[in-house]
Formats: C-alpha cells, structure tokens, sequence
C-alpha cells in the first residue's frame, strides 16, 4: 500500500534560482504533517507545488501512488482532489457561506449537496451562518468557513497555507487544538505550514523543519525538541543556547560549570563542544553553590525566564518559579540538570545526544 | 517502486499542453488584433518618401511641440478634474453626492469636437457672451482681452472636459475598495486627511488612475476633430494633412507608425516605474467611512462638483438643445429613429466583443503571466491611440487583401468569384472598433482583475474548477462593476466613433455619429445638434443602467 | 428600452445582413460619395424615382474612400466615385480606379477645362472661393485681386482658415499652374504676414468673424454665405453684415473648383452609372445643386439660382481643373514654408 502522499526528491526553481530541492517526505492516511521555517524557506512554494500551482524541476510527487506532478507534467490543480486552506482564506465575497461552502460540490445531487454543506457547518458549528456573507463574519469564523469549504469535497489531503497566522494569537492555539482535533476526528491527511512551531505543535504528527529549501529535519514534534538534528533546529525549535565548553584532564565540562557528569559518555580531555541548554536545564536551588548573574528576565505568569551570565560571559536561560524574584543585577542560585542535554560537535553536525 | 507503476494512471498534461488551451486563442486573438497596428508600424520598412525632409524642415517640430502641450496639458485637466469628483463622491458626503455620483459621469457622452462646437458657439468673438460684453461696455476688437476658445489651450480645457470621467470612473472604484486599515494606519502615523490622499490613497489607486489617463491621453493623441477645428496644429493635424493635402498616405502611416512607438514607449516606461509594486489589497473588510463635509465644506464641494458637471455637460447639452429645437421641425423622425437602432445596435456589438476579447486577454495574462501575453495584450490594445481613419486603413488593407486573395483563388480553380467577403461589412467595422477600443476595456478588465487576490483563483482551482470555470463562476461576478464600466466606456466610444465607420460602413448604413458629423462639418451646427443630442441621450442609458446595477451590489472583498 | 418593433425589427434585419457582404441586385448602382448624405441624397432618390435605378451610397471623406477602393481592388463593389474637388478624381485617375466614360451628352455639356481630358471624369458643379467684406467698413472699390490682399495696408485685417483646408490648396494649386510656384510662395507669405488671427474654424467663421468686425476681409467658398443667409437667425444676421466680392475679375478670373464623378473600374454596374453621371449633369440636377446648395451648375447654358445671380455674375479662372488636382502637392508645402499654420 502506498502513502497517502509521497515527495520524492522534489526540487522548485524559479529559472536560475531554486526555492526547494531534494525533498522527500511521505505522509500515511490520516496523518498531520507540517512543514515549518523561517520565512522564505521554501515550505509555502512546497505546498503550492502539491497544490498544483507550481511545477516542480525535479523529483516526483503523488497521491496515493498517482503522480500527481514530475517534471515538465502536472496534473492541474482542479483535478488533484487536493482541498486548500489559504493564509487569506480567500472566500468568495459574492457568494454566501453556504455557497461558499457547495462550491466544490458541483457534482454532486442537489439533495445531496444540500446535506453535505449542512454537516460541513455542522462539523465548524456555524450552522446559523448559512446566509451570512464572508464580510459580516470575524475571522475566526472566516477561517472555519475556509477550512468547512475545503474539506467538504473530501479531498484526499488538505493543505493549510498558515492558516491561524491572520487571527488573534491567543485564538491560534486553541484553534490549531480545535482543528487538530476536527481533522483526526475525520480522519483527514493534512498539510500545514506555519513559522510557529507552537501552531505545529499543536497540529501535526510530524513536521519536516525547512532551512533554505531543504528539509533540516524531518520527525515528531518530540524528537525535534529534544533530539534536534543540528544547532539550526535547536535554535529554531524551543528556547535554549547553544554553550561552547571544553572538557578537561577528568573528562569533565569544566568553565566554571564545575564537574558535569554526562553520565556514560566520557570526553576526550582537550575537546571543545557545543551544548544545547534549555531552560528547563538549569534550575533554581537555593542551595547551589553555583550563583549566576541576572541580566534580565521576563514574566510569563507561573514563571519567571532569567537571562544569566556565565563567568565566561556565555549567556544561558533558566526557568524560575515566579516567586523567586531576582531583580537584574542580582544573583541566581541555579543548578544544571543535564539529563537531557544536547551536544554538538563543532562542525554543527548531530555527535551525540544524552537520551533516546 | 510500487508507485512507478501506477504513474500512468492519471493522465497528466504535458505543461506546455496545459497551457495551450488558453494561450493559443489569447495569442491568436492578439495576433489577429495587432494586424491593423502591425500594417501601420509596416510602413516604417517601406522606404522614405522626400516629403520627409519637407517635414522635417517646416512643420514636424510644430507637430510634436504642440501634441506634447496638449499631452501634458490633458493630463493635468483630467487628473484634476477626475480625482477631485472620485474624491468627493467616493471618500466624502455633501449635499447632492449621490446625484453627482452618476452626473458626473454625463460629459463622456458628448464627443470631443462636439464640445468644441458648441463652446465656439458660446465663446468666440462673434458668439452671444463676447457679443454682449461688447454691447455692454461699447467695446470693439483689440478693446479688450478675452481668452481665445480655439487655441491650444482651448483644444485642453474641451479634451479635459469630457475626457476626465476615465479617470473619475476608474479612480472612484479603486477608493472604494481600499481598506480603510491603509487609511486609518496612515492617519495613526501622524498624516493628516489631505496627507493621507497624497501619500497612501492616490498611490495605492495607481493602477487604476493610470489606467484612467492613459485612456484620456491615448484619446487625446487620436483627436482630430478638435484640434482641426481649433487651428492647433497637432500630430493628427499632421497626419492627415500629409495624406489629403500632399497625397502622402505612406508617409501618413509612417508618422501614424511613429506615434504608435512614442505611445508604446510611455507604456514600457509606465509597466517599468512600477514593475516591483503590487497593488493587491490584503483585507477591506470593511468600505472605508466617508468623509462628511458639512456647512460651508459641504456647499463648496457641492458648488465644486457642479461647476464640473455644468461646463462638462450642461452648458453644451443646453447649447445643443436649444440648436435641436430650432431645427426640430425640419426633422423626418422615422429616418431619425432608424439611425438611433443602427447606433445603438452597432455600439452594442461592438461593446460585447470588445468585452470578450478584453476577458480573454486579461484572464490569460493573469493564467500565465508572462513577458510574451504582456506584450501581445499591449500591441493589441495601442489602437486607441491612433485616429480612427488611420486604423480604419489598417483593417482595409488587410481585410480586402484577404478577400482579394480568397477570391482569385476561387477564380482559379473554382471558376467562380466570391468577391469581398468581409470587406465593407459590419463584420469588419466591429472589428476596427475592437482593434481601436479594444485598449478600453482591457484596462479596465485588467484593473478589475488586479484588485482580486490570486489566492481566490487558487481556492477555487483547489475545488476543482477549471480555469475556464474559475472566471465564469468567480470573476464575472465579483467583476461586476469593471465589466458594466467596460461595457459602458465602449458602448459610449463607438457611439461617438467618426472615422471608423465613415471609411469601413456598408452600402446604406448610417450612424448618429456620421450624421452629426457630416452637418457640423459643413458647418450647419443647428443641425448636427439633435443626433448630437441623441448620442448625449443614448450614452446616458448605459450611464443610469450600470449606476443601479454598481449601487445595488457593490462589490465587496473581504 | 422598447423600440417600436417595426423599427427593432428592421434594425435587426438591417444589422444582420450587414454583417456578411450581400450579393448585388441587377438594377442599381453603388455610390462612394464625398458629398455628404444630407447634400446629396435627395437628388439621388430623384434619380431613382425616375430611372427606378436603386442607389446605395457610402459617404466619407475623398481620400479615405479612394484608400478603400484601391485596396478593395477588382472586386469593389463601388461602380462611382463622386467627389467635391477636382483634386481627389485627379488622385484617383493617377492610382487607377477610374475608367474612361463616353458621354457625348457630358461632353457637350461639362465645359472642357472642368473635366478629365480623356474622359476619366466630369465636373458637376462649380464651387468659386471669393472675397468676404465688411459692408461698413470696406468698399468693394478697395478689393480688386487675391494678390492685392498681400499689401501691407490690409495687416491685421485678413481672416482666413487653416492651410489644411482643401480650397486653400487649391486656391494655391490654381496660382502656381498660372502664375508659377514663386508668385504662389510670395503670395502665401504675404497673406500669412496679414492675418488678423491664427487660421482657425472653417469657411462660415470667416464670415462671422467678418461680421463681428475681427477682421475685414476674408477667402470663403460662396455657398457658405448663401447658406448662412438661408439659415435664418444669428448666422443669417451675420452674413447681412458681409458682402461677396469676386476678384481678378480683370485678369485670370475667380479661383473654381468642381464637385464631380467618375466611373469605377472595378464597376459591375457601368451602364447605371453613367445614367447617373448623365443625371446629375441633367437640367434638374443642376438647378437643385443651385438652389439647394448654392453651387453654380457646371453647364454655361444653365442659369445660377436668383440668390447666386444677386451675387452678381463673375468670369472663373479657366485653368485646367485637373492641375489643381497635380499641383495641391507642391501648393501645401508652399504654405507650410509660408507658416501658414
């Protein structure tokens, strides 16, 4: 059996200039997947090209083992079965919401379509909404009419062109929650793309990290956390630093850290790496010896996030209860706890990670 | 791989075949329309005739001196003229905006020379206004100074006159559909009202104010009745004179083919100025809140509007109402009715196709954009800047060389003659007026076209409609306003249209246009009035018409 | 919108057989007339009540309908081309779409100086280009020649339109083929040197501005002022205010031009068009052209209308029409050198 959709080795250029290239990625029957990056890293031309709107210059991409698009051929967009949420949501200002939400529907009885549009506003709880026209709605409810537009026809995978990125933020996670949750209810594939790793975290399965084009890292949301394929992911993914520190005669990191035990792994005295630190590495302890630095903070309710300075000058975060109140300029007692710590050689290439 | 061997499942279009089914008739058509354009260009290959250095020598600078004044000119009128009534109607509410929204749009119907006209009648020495002065204050000649209507500057306040409602039209739209978010933004950045006009309104309206003088200069370039009648040696002065009076019609086609290039220029260097820019806008949830102008603003702007609205439409009008009733009994109605049908079925013809084609060319730029569609959509839509007997004879040539060619085939091997097919058709007179007007209204597609974000073609493609589809069941109707706008610009055009139909009519077919223009060129004004009027009367239907269907639904992006 | 349907439907009808060439009828004959509708129309459905010869008629301008019948070549459903100046038959016989046709009637008639001399065409009528005065403030006795208005005491008094103007040209045409191209040129300079305005307006604004006292002299086309004293009203009032004066009187006459015809050579219909020619150089044709638009017939033994012979009676310049035709060429670079704008 194949997958539901299937990127071989797919390459978009725009004459001399080449927007993706090399990437493959398979997404299995109701599967969520993201493609995340940093603006302009090729996710939206991705997913304009399975789209149908763009032609790819290498590799192949299919539907359920058709090919859908190679080189110098594609299927046009209109008869992919592909259904599309826009950035926009692009609705038709003339049409209402009902008509909106027929309009890829034209095949079908008119019986049919009629109960078909009724559970689509059912399933985006707009059921009074028929008659409205996109403009009288908020854009929460604009959206839900995108998204109950483009899943009416049952397309074999739905794409989502940032589609929380126009809508209050406090909304987006809630939303991306509701739609995450909608999708799987209906066993629908889907493709996202955002530059908010907390909508994808919210959403997808697995999502593919995008860095000029190629794809960075291609996993579940977990591992990209925690086991971050190169210093580009880590620093994109989650908050952290990335340290530079040597190991010394014991095999220990030394630099004022005082003796980190990495556990099964000894290093080479002399080494220098690079350490992934999140804030939850480093904990508050009164009763630490190890006092760092306060150079700044910001409070996020529960918790305060301390910006401290190492002696060597390094910077690292650290995540506080919000209780314990340090002003900048003042000491932090803190104690490192490396359990799940990342190293890098220099190079940026993966060495080792602590955990599986 | 298991999926290799379903890949020929589904048949996929080679991309060059997908494209085929809309570029193939766009370039077709474009081809087929640049004919006209081409033949004149064509003359520029044909060798040099001595009257050149005669040109050159004597009255070629005047020419161009004086086209480029009344370029400039033009341009400044109808952009003062159009943007100040698309402000006040469009952005603000005073007494009376509702009734200018539409009356405003009045003087497009009165043809160029019409006005000319009648302002002579009013204005010129021997005409009423000058004549009482004189009565007044016992003054004679030289005794005092009153601007000369037939002079160069005449020759741009008529042009303006009822050259302005293309910028007034297109602009107005573009207003209202801007966000008010732009609008607002730009107030909460410290810019006052009129700051913001300058600065985010009037550039963000851009492509469609461009657009709108680019049809009044191209108008303005064309003009002939106006400028002959003025004594202002024009370009088109030069044209003609160079063909009628020095039996020159190649070396007439070649100064045609020059100001077909001068025209095509500003184009390239129009597209280039603002090749980074897009115009799209990203949400207008809402029209943006009008202005209200009360007390003493609101008087002057209702005083400024009808100031416009009287010289542009109601002192002419009037002049040729008062020269219809003194003619009218000499009037043979059912003749006069007969030539009302032919003109109107003629304009609407010629509307329709001009529509279609502006659609097809437009909605294919927009499916494939793409430097070869740019630059077949924009030759073919230069006729407008060429006089109308010009590309009269760029369809003739062509049209009878076809016929002449069929028909001596048929000679040959058939031994029958068929004779001109099309030549001296309607067939060919609609299409010299899609070849002239055709520059209408694709611009006005175009703009329309522009304001519709490409997600809502993708969305619509992502639902399974063809692209063919997409335009028909998505475009049409959010289009409404431009189409209506288009249909109207041209319908009032070929209604006013001379030189075409004078050259490419059929045996026996008359228009209110000729009709007028036969008497006024001999000089019987009190004649030529009422199919004048007439043409001022039908061009008003439209007018009302597309106001009702504007103003009942307008449209609404969200 | 309603139309009346009888009107809708014969629009419709009338649009619909437009739209495809329609084949020719045995009994008519297709006009290309330079002569606009409204001046030429009645005495063609005269000629059809009387020869039950159907006319159909195109009107445009002469050199626009001369392009079209070149390029409509052998196949042109045109059988004659009629024309207000003697200029545009001449362009025609040059570019080869007359024939020759054998009138002796015409021949008698149509005097010889104002006809092809083999037989391509035949002028109809005779159009004079005059003097224009201010009856107060001019005496005829001050008017003599078009040459004695260069002198320096008529500077600022001379109103005239724009060289562009086809009776201009051959005004000029008509110098040069008697007087030769340099007594033209210093003509056209002295003229220009006397305008009282920019050349401006057309023939019957010569006249008001005569009238209202912009200038004192002006160069018109007599029928201009016959109609503007027909018209009635403020151009009738005007034209009382003006006198006609035919100059050169003593020497190669008044400057003339003709309307006329020719036959087609692409003709189907040979034998209507010259029952049409012939007509309209019949006695009933000539005395409509008069009275109706205050031309003067072509033919010496028919008399002017009563308001042309009011006028007083005139000797015309007796050059060949035919080199107004060859010369307008040379005479419009004449004036462009001159500047006459």
């Amino acid at each position: 059996m194949s997958s539901q959709l299937a990127l071989e080795n797919v390459a978009v250029a725009y004459g001399s200039f080449t927007a993706v290239s090399g990437v493959s990625l398979t997404l299995e029957s109701g599967e969520i997947g993201c493609l995340l990056g940093p603006s302009g890293c090729g996710k939206t031309t991705l997913l304009r090209a399975i789209a149908g709107f763009e032609s790819i210059s290498a590799g192949r991409i299919s539907l359920r083992g058709d090919t859908i698009s190679q080189p110098g051929a594609m299927l046009p967009p209109e008869r992919r079965r592909v259904g599309m949420v826009f950035q926009d949501f692009a609705l038709f200002p003339h049409l209402s919401v009902a008509r909106n939400i027929a309009f890829g529907l034209a095949a079908m009885p008119a019986a049919e379509r009629q109960q078909r549009v009724a559970q689509m506003l059912e399933l985006v709880s707009l059921e009074t909404y028929a008659n409205a026209y996109p403009h009288e709605l908020s854009g929460g409810q604009q959206q839900r009419v995108a998204l109950a537009r483009a899943l009416a026809p049952a397309p074999e995978v739905l794409l989502l062109d940032e589609p929380f990125s126009s809508l209050d933020s406090e909304l987006r996670e809630q939303l991306a929650g509701e739609v995450r949750e909608l999708l799987k209810r209906n066993g629908v594939t889907a493709i996202l793309v955002t530059h908010d790793q907390h909508e994808a975290f919210a959403m997808a399965d697995r999502i593919a990290l995008l860095r000029q084009g190629r794809v960075a890292q291609l996993d579940t949301p977990y591992n990209l956390y925690h086991n971050p394929g190169s210093e580009f992911v880590a620093e994109f993914i989650g908050q952290g630093s990335i340290l530079t520190v040597s190991v010394n005669e014991a095999g220990e990191l030394n630099d004022g850290l005082g003796m980190l035990d990495m556990g099964h792994r000894h290093w080479q005295a002399g080494e220098t790496l690079r350490l992934l630190v999140r804030p939850d590495d480093i904990e508050y302890d009164e009763h630490s010896q190890l006092s760092l630095v306060v150079r700044g903070r910001s409070f996020r309710g529960a918790h305060y996030l301390y910006d401290l300075v190492l002696p060597d000058g390094q910077h690292v975060p650290c995540l506080a209860p919000s209780h314990i109140d340090v002003p900048p300029g003042g000491q932090l007692p803190v104690r490192f706890n490396l359990q799940h710590v990342v190293v890098f050689e220099p190079d940026t290439t993966p060495a080792e990670s602590a955990t599986a | 791989m298991e999926i290799a061997t379903r890949t020929q499942a589904l048949p996929l279009s080679r991309r060059s075949r997908a494209n085929l089914g809309w570029r193939v008739p766009m370039l077709l058509t474009a081809g087929v329309i640049a004919v006209p354009v081409l033949v004149i260009v064509g003359s520029l290959f044909q060798g040099f005739s001595p009257v050149w250095e005669h040109l050159l020598a004597t009255v070629l600078q005047d020419y161009v001196v004086n086209s480029l004044l009344l370029m400039l000119g033009v341009g400044v009128g109808t952009l003062a003229l159009g943007l100040t009534s698309a402000w006040l109607t469009a952005m603000c509410d005073f007494p009376g905006r509702r009734f200018f929204n539409w009356a405003l749009l009045l003087p497009m119907a009165i043809p160029a020379y019409i006005i000319a006209y009648t302002y002579t009648g009013i204005l010129d020495y021997a005409g009423p206004v000058q004549s009482a002065l004189r009565a007044q204050f016992g003054w004679g000649y030289g005794d005092y100074y009153f601007p000369a209507i037939r002079s160069l500057g005449g020759a741009i306040c008529m042009l303006s006159l009822v050259l302005y409602p293309y910028v007034f039209l297109l602009a107005r739209v573009a207003f209202r559909e801007q966000s008010t978010a732009v609008l607002e933004a730009s107030r909460s950045l410290g810019k006052g009202p009129w700051q913001t006009l300058f600065q985010v309104a009037l550039p963000m309206a851009r492509p469609a104010v461009v657009a709108g003088v680019s049809l009044a200069l191209m108008e303005t370039l064309a003009d002939y009745g106006t400028v002959a009648y003025f004594g202002v040696n024009a370009f088109t002065t030069g044209i003609f004179r160079t063909w009628y009076g020095l039996g020159e019609l190649q070396t007439a086609a070649q100064l045609a083919a020059f100001l077909l290039l001068f025209v095509f220029t500003l184009f390239l260097l129009e597209h280039y100025s603002r090749r980074r820019l897009r115009f799209h806008h990203n949400s207008a949830r809402q029209q943006p809140g009008r202005i209200v102008l009360e007390g003493w603003r609101g008087g002057l702007a209702c005083a400024i509007a009808g100031f416009i609205l009287l010289a542009g439409f109601l002192l002419p009008a009037l002049q040729l109402g008062q020269w219809a009733l003194e003619r009218w009994g000499d009037t043979d109605l059912s003749a006069f009715s007969r030539l009302v049908g032919s003109s109107f079925g003629l304009a609407a013809m010629a509307a329709a196709a001009c529509l279609l084609i502006a659609l097809l060319l437009g909605y294919g730029k927009r499916l494939h954009p793409g430097p070869v569609e740019n630059q077949a959509a924009r030759v073919s839509a230069m006729g407008y800047a060429v006089p109308g007997t010009v590309i009269a004879v760029g369809v003739l040539i062509p049209f009878a060389w076809l016929d002449n060619r069929i028909d001596g085939l048929m000679r040959e091997h058939f031994d029958i003659s068929t004779g001109l097919l099309l030549s001296g058709t309607l067939t060919a007179l609609v299409f010299a007026y899609v070849v002239r007007f055709l520059s209408v209204s694709l611009q006005t597609v175009e703009s329309g076209l522009a304001r519709i974000r490409p997600s809502i073609d993708e969305s619509a493609r992502s639902l399974g409609l063809r692209p063919l589809a997409v335009l028909r069941r998505i475009h049409l109707p959010m289009l409404r306003g431009s189409l209506a706008t288009a249909l109207l610009l041209v319908f009032v055009d070929v209604l006013k249209e001379l030189p075409t139909t004078l050259i490419l009519r059929p045996f026996n077919f008359n228009t209110l246009a000729v009709r007028a223009h036969e008497l006024a060129s001999d000089e019987r004004l009190a004649d030529a009035a009422l199919p004048a009027l007439a043409i001022v009367l039908i061009g008003l239907l439209p007018v009302i018409l597309m106001n009702r269907t504007a103003g009942a639904h307008e449209p609404q992006q969200n | 919108m309603r139309f009346p349907s009888p009107v809708l439907r014969r629009v419709t009808a009338v649009l619909a057989s437009a739209l495809l060439a329609t084949s020719a009828l045995a009994s008519e004959v297709n006009v290309y007339s330079a002569r606009q509708e409204a001046l030429i129309k009645p005495i063609l459905d005269r000629f059809t009540e009387e020869s039950g010869i159907k006319v159909n008629l195109i009107t445009g301008g002469g050199d626009a309908l001369l392009t079209r019948l070149r390029s409509e070549g052998r196949n042109s459903p045109a059988d004659m081309l009629l024309t207000v100046d003697a200029g545009r038959l001449y362009r025609a016989r040059e570019a080869d779409v007359l024939q020759p046709l054998h009138s002796d009637f015409l021949k008698k008639v149509v005097p010889a100086n104002l006809r092809d001399s083999e037989d391509y065409w035949y002028g109809l009528s005779v159009r004079a280009r005059v003097i224009a005065y201010n009856r107060e403030r001019v005496k005829p006795e001050e008017l003599s020649t078009y040459e004695a208005l260069t002198d320096p005491s008529w500077k600022g008094r001379l109103c005239i339109r724009s060289s562009g103007n086809i009776y201009n040209q051959s005004l000029v045409a008509g110098m040069i083929a008697t007087e030769g191209a340099d007594a033209a040129a210093s003509w056209a300079k002295g003229i220009v040197a006397n305008f009282a305005r920019p050349p401006q307006g057309g023939d019957r604004d010569q006249i008001k501005a005569v009238a209202a006292g912009q200038c004192d002299v002006a160069l018109v086309n007599s029928y201009y002022y016959g109609a503007m004293l027909q018209s009635g009203g403020e151009e009738e009032a005007a034209a009382n205010k003006v006198a006609l004066f035919f100059p050169n009187q003593d020497g190669r006459g008044t400057h003339v031009n003709v309307s006329g015809a020719g036959i087609t050579r692409a003709a189907t219909h040979v034998a209507e068009a010259k029952a049409l020619i012939e007509f309209l150089a019949g006695e009933e044709a000539q005395h409509w052209y008069a009275e109706r638009n205050n031309e003067y017939p072509v033919r010496e033994d028919i008399e002017p209308s009563k308001r042309l012979q009011s006028w007083g009676e005139f000797e015309s310049d007796s050059v060949d029409v035919t080199d107004l035709g060859r010369l307008n060429a040379e005479a419009v670079m004449i004036m462009d050198r001159a500047n006459w704008k």
